[in-house]
């Protein structure tokens, strides 16, 4: 289903279209991501999905309802895009079969994590004792990105209010 | 959508589960999934709802520009704040156990201090950007 929704994305001139196939792929994804066990992303998933589609709507309501045609065939990009699933797919199978306790990841820090993260912590949602507690440090820098990324589109949106309305 | 009676009535019993919810997944995330990422994107959420039924001016009202502009940057203040509180009580920066005399409790508000420093800046800059995109002047036909 997913792949049915990105390809139409793809095949698609009408931008409405567009952003509610874009929904459609964000809330398949966010249901994909529960069933992996993973309710924190796919909470975050859902909520992004949702907000993003306010904006993106918001957006349509300042351009044109119409992709335009494109002025060349795109030839080169489909080769770069073919290339680069190629060598994913052929990485993917260097990595660890799915869910394989005996995995590098599984063995490295996790296990002292789960064992002794609910005694040091007291917490005993383990996704946040690792990054807030454990991993403090990245949990502050993706802080200071999100507070960057508002910060420059703040600056980059209200200067042009500011010249509209100067003229 | 000023005349849609049945929107505007759901709309507001709708408000006040999405904004409990949006602190319970904060509170509750010690124990069940969530924290504060969530629950600021949550909270954003109920907002934006509330505009997109009630029109800009009136979410406005409920939560102004300037408000939103401070939470933007008191969030991660609130977090870098927190791990200063750690070095002035004698630990590392970002030090949790000596906020308080037992550690495990100390882990505990620590936690509870950044995850909120989270929620703020991540629903800052959500409603900052709504609102600059739903704010701005409606171009002509040409998208000029």
């Amino acid at each position: 289903m997913m792949a049915v929704a990105m390809v139409s994305i793809a095949l698609q001139r009408n931008l409405f279209a567009s952003v509610v196939l874009f929904s459609v792929y964000s809330f398949l994804m966010a249901t994909v991501l529960v069933a992996l066990d993973a309710v924190d992303v796919g909470m975050t998933e859902a909520a992004v999905g949702a907000v993003s589609t306010v904006l993106l709507v918001g957006t349509l309501y300042l351009v044109r309802k119409e992709e335009m045609k494109p002025l060349h065939k795109p030839v080169l990009p489909l080769v770069v895009a073919l290339v680069t699933v190629g060598v994913l797919a052929y990485g993917t199978l260097g990595l660890p079969a799915f869910s394989d306790p005996d995995a590098p990841i599984h063995q490295h820090v996790a296990p002292r994590y789960l064992e002794d993260g609910p005694r040091e912590t007291g917490v005993a949602n383990i996704v946040i004792a690792v990054l807030a507690s454990y991993r403090s440090y990245d949990t502050l820098g993706e802080v200071i990105v999100i507070f960057t990324a508002g910060v420059g589109v703040i600056a980059l949106l209200r200067r042009r209010g500011t010249k509209e309305k100067e003229r | 959508m000023r005349d849609y009676v049945v929107l505007r009535v759901v709309g507001k019993i709708m408000m006040a589960f999405m904004l409990l919810f949006a602190v319970y997944v904060h509170f509750h995330s010690k124990y069940g999934p969530g924290g504060g990422f969530q629950a600021g994107m949550i909270l954003a959420a109920a907002i934006i709802f509330y505009a997109m039924i009630y029109g800009l001016p009136a979410a406005r009202a409920v939560v102004p520009e300037w408000l939103v502009e401070t939470m933007v940057a008191a969030g991660a203040m609130l977090y870098l704040l927190v791990g200063v509180a750690g070095i002035l009580l004698g630990g590392n920066y970002l030090d949790y156990f000596v906020l308080h005399a037992d550690p495990v409790a100390g882990q505990l508000r620590g936690i509870f201090w950044i995850e909120l420093g989270v929620l703020i800046t991540v629903a800052g800059v959500l409603l900052k950007v709504f609102y600059l995109f739903a704010g701005r002047p409606v171009t002509d036909e040409d998208g000029r």
